[in-house]
């Protein structure tokens, strides 16, 4: 800071009001996928995949179970991919429930 | 019945290790049995902070072991009546800290002691989980800059989700902010995050700033806890913390910038 800014207050941008802009979007953002990803959706997973290991032996890296939102719904998107030696059963089963949000 | 506080902030080089020697000395010099424990193994500096690095012997990871009693590992401070320091060990083993024995030293530990400090690594990995893990209380150190308040948060969420209290459904763990390396000038100037900008987007109660002051260096150059300097602006904010989180309502200083005169402004200083 030179001389005359230190004598005079000198010029500022006001830099803060921008840091704090961005934080408090980022995060809400952060908050927001914190929620959304809840604590029961490893154990969902889990379950999900014993249930569809009784009819088909699936890798239990091939189950992907991902919660968005869209609007006012949240969307529970799970994906199970079937091994490719399974002649009758479907490849691929895609399943989406949508819960309203209060 | 002890309490354990652990001192954590997500980012490192906030203040973490700072406060927790300064708050563990202010609740020993107020006549309560205090523990400071280093959580960061492989990276011990909580004995430089408060001046007794010459004289570990054994460490946190040494009692997990079985290597050494607790009493032996132990190291009495030797300027503050009821304060004790658990050293952290200076090994690369990262798994060396199991949540076993983390445990069985707490248990052992609150036996002989009121309060329990810990001192947190920065990072959110296996320390600094484990730090956190057993906690009832929480500092949360922050700094009045962008990444550091953004890491509180963060750290927030995992004491909300992944402490003990949150997985046995028990009451949460106490929250309490510190706000540190707080320049109030350059927050009223507008260009720091002022305290109450901090406060809003953290929304946990303040416990104290600590304004941004040389004394901290000096003291951790010299092994002293700065709440050891009462003369100085960074040990009455500490000692003012500490009272209130012992109860004291007071308010908070320093927080507000000092009217510099015309020849402090001109030539610098304060």
């Amino acid at each position: 800071m030179g001389l005359f800014e230190s004598l005079f207050g000198g010029s500022s941008n006001k830099s803060a009001a921008l840091a704090k802009e961005r934080l408090q979007i980022i995060v809400a953002h952060e908050r927001g996928s914190r929620r959304s990803s809840p604590d029961y959706l490893p154990a969902l997973k889990k379950e999900l995949l014993e249930v569809v290991r009784k009819y088909v032996t699936v890798d239990p890296n091939q189950i992907k179970v991902h919660l968005d939102r869209e609007g006012a719904y949240e969307v529970l998107e799970l994906n199970i991919t079937l091994p490719e030696d399974e002649p009758q059963s479907v490849r691929k089963v895609g399943g989406v429930s949508r819960v309203r949000l209060d | 019945m002890a309490t354990i506080i652990v001192v954590t902030s997500g980012k490192g080089g906030v203040g973490k290790t700072t406060t927790s020697a300064s708050f563990a000395t202010g609740l020993a010099q107020r006549g309560h049995r205090t523990a400071v424990i280093d959580f960061d193994v492989g990276l011990r500096n909580l004995d430089l902070i408060m001046g007794c690095e010459r004289r570990v012997v054994y460490d946190f990871v040494n009692v997990i072991n079985g290597e050494a009693t607790l009493n032996q590992a132990l190291i009495r401070d030797k300027r503050v009546e009821n304060l004790h320091i658990l050293p952290a060990s200076q090994t690369r083993d990262k798994e060396a800290l199991t949540q076993e024995g983390v445990e069985r030293v707490l248990n052992e530990l609150r036996e002989s002691f009121e309060y329990i400090v810990c001192d947190s690594p920065a990072g959110i990995e296996k320390g600094a989980l484990m730090a956190l893990y057993f906690a009832d209380e929480a500092l949360v150190v922050t700094n009045p800059e962008v990444s550091s308040v953004r890491d509180s948060d963060r750290i927030l969420g995992i004491l909300a989700s992944r402490s003990r209290r949150s997985e046995h459904g028990d009451p949460p763990v106490k929250e309490h902010l510190v706000l540190a390396r707080y320049a109030p000038d350059r927050a009223d100037r507008g260009d720091m995050l002022s305290v109450e900008d901090v406060l809003e987007i953290l929304g946990i109660p303040l416990l104290g700033v600590i304004p941004e002051s040389q004394a901290v260096l000096q003291s951790s150059n010299s092994g002293v806890p700065v709440i050891l300097e009462s003369g100085s602006e960074a040990g009455a904010a500490y000692s003012d913390l500490v009272d209130r989180f012992l109860g004291k309502s007071l308010p908070h200083r320093f927080i507000t910038p000092q009217k510099k005169g015309f020849l402090k402004r001109l030539f610098g200083g304060g």
